[in-house]
Order: structure tokens, then sequence, then C-alpha cells
């Protein structure tokens, strides 16, 4: 059974998040993006971005993840001409946006929906008439926008809450307003700054199982930004990790979900799917290789759940105990994956060969440590 | 009190209302887009116009900082121009009106400025003209605030109206200069006083219930 899942595995691993010829039918596209903030008084130049290329393909969720300050808003913004860039260029739908004049721009916008962190709804309007309001702004006739709102008010499951206020709607139920409002002008391209950040987790992952069904139903291009890990792994197939201006990582959601390669990322994953070490085991463990120490390993499962009986005939195999310290097996992006700490003895005796092992059957390693 | 006495501060109150009503519809109509122009057109903003905004903010507080009677005595030849007289409730509608306006300006641009920033960001993103931004985001939003704008300048205009009747305006300030003060009637004085509170507390309540009922910010059920 997991010969033809890791076979699989290997396939997703060679695609590149977007091949050379994918890049003109690429429904958003940045190539050498630079962002750079005038002066200001008693301060230097900011550089937001540095050198940006991203594609994003029709009808995927691209997912761009970084701490605040990284830049991420900008080049959110930068999508739909909230922001000009300071060097290259940007195609929506083959349109290039950073040529346009501000008239012409307006008309590109209404073909590009955003949602909020604080889902900015008017509230002197109703759920209704915030998700009129794109309409009207487009000249939309009444009827017709009778005729658009109402779906849409049944699509977020708002039905009842036609008439209500922002005032007097949740957290949820206004960001599902926020996402009816920013469909209603049927944009090809939904931009999602932050929009789950300011929800309780139960309310975010009803919000991103909403953005998971616009995505398959509507086959809306999503590009969302976010600090939120658990955010990625729910929604985009592909990630970017952007980090002071520069994307230093990127590929499918899966591939760097278990084999960060970056700091940031590593950083970002932190104890995510039992990557943490106990805090009990952290504070023993050392770098020095002491005779009769154990060392500690981490490995990592990709596709596979045969964690145990791998563990089971490594014992018999080395004729020594191998000792399972933490584990969490999860999902990501629909597929397995676990991450095993096991300890065992770390004599060259024991040591090298249980790496082999593990290697020989396509899993992970890495030795974190070892404790006396 | 004689029966000619409160025809008279009946009369007076009448006059004192037009007066104000006449000169705060007036001052609206021109205050409010000054306000809104002076809110959106700093650096960076709408409609950046930064060289005319000074000049604006300028014209505006040196009205402001002119003391309302000095105002009534300085413009009287441009009183006579539009009313074609100085003296009398008609005359009186001028200053108030040229007082009103810039601090009714200010107001709106303090609650033009209140509305939030992401709203203006929302509907850029919807490729809303300058325009639309204004009509269909900022005015709506500042409603309530303006309203409350409103009623303070109301109320300082029955204030300025009554100082106007220092200088021959008619209305309640008159009355009360000339019958209480100069014709040593106590009485008169404090009928004019207990009608300008009874006046002020009116367009207060009116005012804050209006604002109320328009602020669905707040949840009323």
């Amino acid at each position: 059974m997991n010969m033809p899942l890791r076979a699989d595995l290997a396939d997703v691993r060679e695609v590149p998040v977007a091949k050379a010829d994918d890049l003109d039918r690429a429904m958003v596209r940045l190539e050498a993006v630079s962002k750079t903030f005038a002066a200001r008084r008693g301060g230097g130049a900011v550089t937001a971005l540095d050198h940006i290329d991203l594609a994003v393909a029709p009808g995927s969720v691209l997912g761009v993840i970084g701490r605040s300050g990284a830049g991420k808003s900008t080049l959110i913004r930068l999508v739909n001409g909230l922001e000009r860039p300071s060097a290259g260029r940007i195609w929506v739908d083959g349109t290039d946006i950073a040529a346009l004049g501000e008239r012409e721009l307006r008309q590109v916008r209404r073909s590009i929906g955003m949602i909020f962190q604080h889902f900015n709804l008017l509230s002197s309007r109703t759920a209704y008439g915030n998700i009129a309001l794109p309409l009207e702004i487009a000249g939309v006739g009444r009827a017709e926008i009778k005729a658009r709102v109402e779906p849409l008010l049944e699509l977020v499951g708002l039905a009842d809450k036609r008439d209500r206020y922002p005032a007097e709607l949740s957290g949820g139920q206004k960001q599902r307003v926020g996402i009816a409002r920013a469909l209603a002008t049927r944009p090809k391209v939904l931009l999602s700054d932050e929009a789950t950040s300011a929800l309780d987790p139960e309310t975010t992952q009803s919000i991103l199982d909403l953005l998971g069904t616009i995505n398959r139903e509507l086959g809306l291009t999503i590009l969302l930004i976010t600090h939120e890990m658990s955010v990625i792994r729910r929604i985009a197939k592909e990630v970017a990790v952007i980090d002071g201006g520069r994307i230093v990582e990127r590929g499918d959601v899966y591939d760097i979900f278990t084999r960060p390669g970056h700091a940031t990322t590593q950083s970002f994953l932190g104890g995510a799917s039992g990557r943490a070490v106990p805090a009990g085991l952290a504070a023993r463990l050392g770098p020095d290789r002491a005779a009769g120490s154990e060392a500690v390993v981490r490995v990592v499962f990709r596709g596979t759940l045969a964690a145990g009986a791998v563990v089971s005939s490594l014992s018999r195999e080395l004729h020594a105990d191998v000792k399972i310290l933490s584990g969490a097996i999860d999902e990501v992006a629909g597929r397995p994956f676990g991450t095993l700490l096991i300890g065992l003895p770390s004599s060259d005796r024991h040591l090298a060969p249980a790496l082999a092992y593990f290697a020989e059957r396509g899993l992970d390693t890495e030795v974190l440590g070892y404790v006396a | 009190m004689s029966p000619e006495i409160v025809q008279l501060i009946a009369e007076a109150t009448l006059d004192t209302l037009w007066m104000v009503a006449v000169a705060t519809a007036i001052a609206t109509l021109l205050g409010v887009p000054l306000g809104v122009f002076l809110a959106t057109s700093g650096r960076g903003e709408l409609f950046a116009l930064p060289a005319v905004n000074r000049i604006v903010g300028l014209v505006v507080n040196a009205t402001r900082s002119t003391p309302f009677i000095i105002l009534v005595v300085a413009i009287i030849p441009f009183t006579r121009l539009i009313a074609g007289t100085s003296i009398g409730t008609k005359a009186a509608i001028v200053p108030l009106t040229i007082a009103a306006i810039p601090f009714i300006a200010r107001l709106v641009e303090t609650a033009v400025r209140e509305v939030d920033q992401g709203l203006v960001e929302a509907a850029r993103a919807m490729g809303a003209s300058p325009l639309q931004i204004v009509r269909k985001v900022l005015l709506p939003e500042a409603v309530p605030a303006i309203a409350l704008s409103l009623t303070l300048a109301v109320v300082s205009m029955i204030g300025y109206s009554a100082m106007v009747g220092a200088v021959g305006g008619g209305g309640l300030g008159d009355l009360g200069i000339r019958y209480g003060y100069q014709r040593f009637m106590p009485d008169v004085m404090a009928a004019v006083v207990i009608v300008l509170i009874v006046l002020v507390q009116g367009v207060q309540t009116i005012g804050d219930t209006l604002a109320r009922r328009l602020n669905k910010r707040l949840r009323h059920n």
C-alpha cells in the first residue's frame, strides 16, 4: 500500500509552483516587483518588497505567509493597484496593472474582489446594502442588483440576516457579508487580507470552508495572505513564505509543511504537527554525543501512516530498544503526515544503521541532540 | 406681564427661530461641502490639493477667530449688499450665516475624518471614484456625527442670534436689550432667558434623538 503512495508523492514534488509555459496563462503574476516607500522626515527609505516573482494559476489558491512587517500587506495591495510598484510588472488576467491610469484601474478593480481582516463593512448599511455597494459603484441597475445580491446572501448563508446592520452581526457573519460583497461583481480573483485573523478558531474554519467552496464551485482564483500556518494548510495548495520583503521559500503546501527548508518557515511551523520537542526533553537535550548517551531523532513520515510498524521492525533489526518520545499524525492538504521523536542508543553501532534504515524507506530524519 | 409684552415675546421667539433656521439651512448647504473638502484635500488624500486646502483652512480659521460682535459690524457693507439693509431680522441672517459656515465646516471635517479609513480602502478596492467614495461611504458613515455637529451649531446660533439683537438685529436678544435692559423690565429679561433655555434644551434633545436613531453602530431592537 505504501509504494504507490510514495510514487505519487515523488510526482508531486517535481512540479514547480509555476512552470515556464504556465506563466503566460497565470491569473496573477508578479515579475521582479519591488516596492520602496519614500523616506519620511528623519528616516531612510523603506524597502517593503524586494524583487518578488510570483504566479497564481487560474482557479488555484496561493497562500502567502509572513510575519507582520514582512511586506505581505503591500504585496496584496499591489495586485489591485492600491499600491503602485517601484519596479517590476504585475499582470492580472493578462492586464498589466502597473501600466494603467487611475481611471482604467478602477475598471480592473471591479474584477478583483477583496476581503479584509476587520471586514470594513459600512455601519450605515444593512447586509444587503453592503453587498449591493460594489454594484452601485459599478453603475448596475436596481433590479439587477437585487437579482445578484439575494443569491449571494443565500450562498454565504445569511438570507435571514438580509436587513441586519453590521453591529447586529457576529464577526463570522460580518466576514460572510464581506465575502458576498467581494463576489458581487463576479470577480476572477479574490484577494484575502488576513481575513480570518480577527476570528476565533471555529469561525475561522467555517470561513475557510466557505472560501474553499467558492474556489471549487466558482473556479475563483484566491490569493491570501496570513500569518497563520493553520490557514495555509486548510485552504491553500501552494504557499510562498515571505520574510524581509523577499520570498524565501515556496512550493506545494504539503512539501513545505513536511520539509520546511528556510528558518522562517520552520519557525512558522513551530509546534505544528508534533514538530515541537517536549519541554522536559528539550531541557536535557545537548549537542555532546557522550558514550552511553541516547540520540534523539525526529522522523518525518510523508504520505504514509506506517509509523508504528517501522519503529518496531527497527527495534528488532538493531537489537536495541527504540523509544517513542513523542509523536503526532496529521493531515496536510488532504494527505497524511506524521512526526515521531524517537530515542535510541547513540553508539555508531546503532545510530548510523538506524538512519540508513529510515533513509532506505524514504523517511526524513534529523538528529536533534543527545541525552545522557 | 401685560398681554402686549407676551405678544412681543412670542413674536421675538418666532423671529429668532426664523433667523436661526434660515442661517443654519444656508450654512449647512455651504458648510458641509466645505467640511468634506477640508477633510479630503490634504496631502495624499482623496482630492489631494494641499495648497488650496491650506488657504481654505486659513480663511476658515480667520473667520472663526473674529469675535462675532465685531464680525457683525465689520461686514455691514456686505450685509447691505445681500439683504438691502443692515438692521432687522433679515439683515441679521447674513452675519449669522457667515459665522456658521466655517463652524459647521470644521465640525463636518472632524466627523468625516472619524470615518474608518478601512472603509475608504474597501471602496477603492471596489473601483469607486473619489466622488463615489464621498457620496456612498464618507457622508453616509458620518451622518450621525454630522447630526450632532449641526445640533451644536444650532445651539451656538441661538446664542449668536441673541447677540445680533445688540445691533438691532431683531428677535429675543433685541427684545431683552430694549425692554429688559434699557427700560428696566427685569421680568421681560427673565422671560427672554427662560425662552432661550427652553429653545436650547429642545434643540439638543431633538438632535440627540436624531443622532441616536441614525447611528446604526448601536444595537437597537
